[in-house]
């Protein structure tokens, strides 16, 4: 489904199997996204991020909240379809600021695979709306398969020393 | 997030480094321990003060390390180096997923329980 051959370099594609549910899984993300995400790195807001929030309805705000109570905002629910679909605009500038002009989107499915078994597949889209930045982004948001394989390599040897 | 654009500067500076094919080829040398000038041009159709330059530049991108042995100095990989490029390699995403995997599982374990 996901074609990993085809390489478009305003977007990063995954997929993820969990054991777990479709609606499970769902929850998990849009409900508890702040039990899971790496609050410690991954937050725009100057205060120490204590929770993740999808509001849950098209239209919705998603935000980081601060330890101190305040809010900063990561982008808004473009679609919110229970337990299958869900995308969001992520509105986070190359600085790591809020920029609601932005408008990258992320869409996340949920893909029943078996017994309590979800494909979860995710695509980052639009991030050409980086501009000049975009490589760089790019190479955050995604992995290096090439380089990650050699530097596994290197890291084996390196321990081996 | 200033952890994560430092990080990303360090990465940037490292796979910049690690662009140049002779730098590769170099670092590539140092797999099996540590080395010398000497050893590392050795059999390298590079001379060594290129050897020396592409050291030095491997250096500043916090991928090799130097050993002072008696009059020699050694190169080697910094572990902590290939750590962080290891570790960044896996993505944001990746790291993310794999965060929500884990958390979706446990949920689902309880639930059963």
């Amino acid at each position: 489904m996901v074609d990993e051959g085809v390489f478009d370099p305003n977007r990063v594609r995954k997929a993820i199997d969990v054991h777990a549910a479709q609606d499970v899984a769902w929850r998990v993300f849009t409900e508890k996204m702040g039990t899971w995400w790496p609050l410690a790195f991954y937050k725009i807001g100057k205060a120490n991020a204590i929770d993740a929030v999808i509001e849950p309805y098209q239209g919705g705000r998603w935000y980081e909240r601060g330890e101190d109570g305040s809010t900063c905002d990561w982008g808004t629910v473009l679609a919110w379809e229970p337990y299958s679909r869900l995308v969001l605009s992520w509105d986070i500038g190359a600085d790591w600021q809020p920029d609601p002009t932005l408008k990258t989107e992320i869409e996340v499915r949920f893909v029943a695979s078996g017994n309590n078994a979800t494909r979860v597949e995710l695509e980052h889209r639009h991030l050409d709306r980086y501009g000049a930045r975009r490589d760089e982004m790019r190479r955050i948001f995604d992995t290096e398969g090439d380089w990650g394989r050699l530097l596994h390599s290197f890291a084996r040897a390196a321990e081996a020393q | 997030m200033i952890d994560a654009m430092a990080t990303a500067i360090r990465i940037e500076r490292a796979l910049n480094a690690l662009g140049d094919p002779t730098r590769r080829a170099v670092f590539r040398r140092l797999r099996k321990g540590n080395r010398s000038v000497r050893e590392i041009a050795d059999g390298m159709d590079v001379s060594r003060p290129a050897v020396s330059q592409h050291l030095k530049v491997l250096k500043a991108a916090g991928l090799i390390v130097v050993r002072v042995d008696g009059s020699r100095r050694l190169y080697g990989i910094d572990p902590g180096g290939i750590e962080a490029l290891r570790n960044w390699l896996d993505g944001f995403w990746d790291e993310t997923l794999a965060a929500f995997k884990q958390a979706a599982e446990q949920e689902q374990n309880q639930s059963r329980s």
